[in-house]
């Protein structure tokens, strides 16, 4: 299934912000969770997952560090802030509210069909 | 194995040489791309690929970069801007070499600044004999053809045929026993910088001038460029100036005197030093600025020009004979000229003609008309009142111009009709630049004695 540019673009932030507050993690990881969790339905553009966590850095949402991995390279890791959490928590109740007003329409939508 | 990894790391180099150029990212960004592309072809070679697919895939998952670098840019526009001098270099090794060269250039235009000031202990002031107008080149051009010497890594032998250039202009001016302030002194003055700038350019390509057109087309943009960077530095140091002697003197204090002395001479000379390493460092960061204004005002100058001609034809007049006239005509040449050169320093050889050659021939064209005008006129003077200095050289300037204009123009001219390659037009324009400068050393050196120091 392709899913549109728009709605990946939208549910990236609380994407990453949900896979941070897990636990610090990276890019690479992020992108690799992201695709586990959709069982590989939802396929990002690599590349675009750096601006989204730059502008995230930028709010103040994550902090990032660099640090040495356990193979030997240097990684830029990011973490969640307090201001990430409370970010994530209103992005939460928004998409609630937008998954649950679609669920009510579709089981309508169901009744109708039958 | 170890081949294949090779292979690999080879690829990886070119990617990341590759996104390295684009302006939205900063080192740290392409480490962390290049990083992410590393763990993804790792976790691809572990699932059974080769090497090089694997990069592949990876490169492909990456995205476009033109569409990443596009997202980056607007996650981070400033850093469209800021990148002149405080742009970070690419690795820590570079980053210790530019501190160097950013060491030697202040030394350099401080040495230059001093430079300026030395003959003054010696009783020389300035305005005051022709001293310093001779010499004015020969305090920062040789600071200025060491600094390439010294970034092109120059042999030995080849600095000092470059140091005798500055020598010999230095015993000639000095030397030849002028009449105070007359014509000669005034045209050696004039044309000693012109002539000694191609020892510049001589160690700017490299010290491999002779079948290096693309080495001397960068030289003609530097050129351009420097003069550019110079203009806006003297604005600054215009507002400097008068700054500095307003706020002295709202504490009681003169300094106009000391401003004209110190900041305005020395600052020139350091100026020029500074602006060639900013050229230098700017190259790949901004658009070029000449080829910009060449844009906007070719086409002005072509409408100029032409109806400058249909004024002529139609009312019947010719150039008047005053000398100012004549040096107009040179200078307005030379613009053309100039217009031409970036023109086609920043043009496409590739690209098929277009408008603005047409405007360009046009720009061309008229000048040439305007200046066969303009010559006759010269010659008749010359004819009516016979030889001086300001004359001959009036006269030899235009036919120096004339000349690389016109074959230009014949080259231009065949390559908009299709029939001849825009490279022709390149080659010539870079193989006539030591003609200007072998015209200046004949002002300078041969001048004098042959209108006998007048």
């Amino acid at each position: 299934m392709n899913i549109g540019k728009d709605l990946v673009a939208a549910s990236a932030t609380p994407f990453v912000l949900a896979i941070l507050a897990e636990g610090d993690s990276y890019g690479y990881a992020i992108i690799r969770r992201v695709a586990e969790l959709s069982g590989g339905e939802l396929q990002w553009t690599d590349g675009m997952l750096y601006p989204v966590l730059h502008r995230l850095e930028r709010f103040g949402y994550v902090e990032a560090h660099w640090a040495t991995a356990e193979t030997g390279r240097r990684r830029r890791y990011y973490r969640i802030t307090g201001d990430g959490r409370a970010h994530l928590a209103a992005q939460r109740r928004q998409w609630q509210v937008v998954d649950s007003a679609l669920k009510g329409i579709w089981t309508e939508m169901r009744f109708a069909a039958a | 194995m170890t081949e294949t990894t090779d292979a690999l790391e080879a690829q990886i180099t070119r990617w990341r040489d590759w996104v390295r150029r684009q302006p939205a990212l900063e080192p740290s960004d392409v480490d962390e791309l290049e990083g992410h592309l590393r763990d993804q072809i790792a976790a691809l070679v572990e699932s059974g690929l080769a090497g090089d697919e694997a990069f592949l895939v990876a490169v492909k998952r990456m995205g476009r970069l033109d569409a990443v670098s596009r997202e980056f840019a607007r996650e981070h526009s400033n850093r469209l801007w800021k990148q002149l001098v405080v742009a970070p270099d690419e690795d820590a090794a570079s980053g210790g070499a530019a501190r160097t060269e950013m060491f030697v250039v202040l030394g350099l235009a401080v040495a230059a600044a001093l430079a300026i000031q030395l003959p003054r202990l010696f009783g020389h002031q300035f305005g005051e004999s022709a001293f310093y107008a001779l010499n004015a080149s020969l305090f920062v051009l040789p600071l200025l053809t060491g600094y390439f010497a010294w970034k092109r890594g120059l042999d030995r032998a080849r600095c000092a045929w470059l140091a005798a250039p500055f020598a010999a202009a230095a015993i000639a001016v000095n030397a030849l026993p002028f009449t105070p302030g007359g014509h000669t002194e005034v045209l050696a003055a004039l044309h000693l910088p012109i002539a000694l700038w191609l020892a510049v350019g001589f160690a700017y390509v490299g010290g491999r001038w002779w079948g290096n057109v693309g080495g001397r087309m960068d030289f003609v943009r530097f050129s351009g460029e420097l003069f550019i960077y110079f203009v806006l530095m003297a604005l600054g140091g215009g507002v400097l100036t008068a700054f500095a002697i307003l706020s002295f003197e709202a504490i009681g204090l003169d300094v106009e005197g000391s401003a004209q002395i110190w900041i305005l001479p020395s600052g020139a000379m350091g100026a020029l030093i500074v602006g060639a390493w900013l050229v230098e460092k700017k190259q790949r960061v901004v658009e070029n600025m000449a080829p910009v204004l060449t844009r906007i005002f070719a086409p002005l100058f072509a409408a100029l020009l032409v109806a400058l001609l249909y004024a002529m034809a139609w009312t019947g007049r010719g150039v008047s004979l005053e000398r100012e006239v004549l040096i107009a005509f040179d200078l307005l040449l030379a613009v053309v000229l100039g217009l031409l050169l970036y023109a086609v320093s920043a043009r496409d050889p590739q690209a098929p003609p277009d408008f603005f050659d047409g405007i360009l021939l046009v720009l061309v064209g008229s000048a040439l008309i305007a200046d066969g005008v303009a010559l006759a006129a010269i010659v008749t003077r010359i004819s009516e009142f016979g030889f001086s200095p300001n004359r001959v050289a009036a006269l030899g300037e235009n036919l120096v111009l004339f000349g690389n204009l016109a074959w230009s123009g014949w080259l231009y001219a065949r390559f908009v009709a299709g029939r001849g390659p825009f490279a022709a037009l390149e080659r010539w324009q870079t193989a006539y630049l030591p003609v200007y400068a072998v015209w200046a050393a004949f002002v300078v050196l041969v001048f004098p004695p042959l209108f006998r120091f007048a």
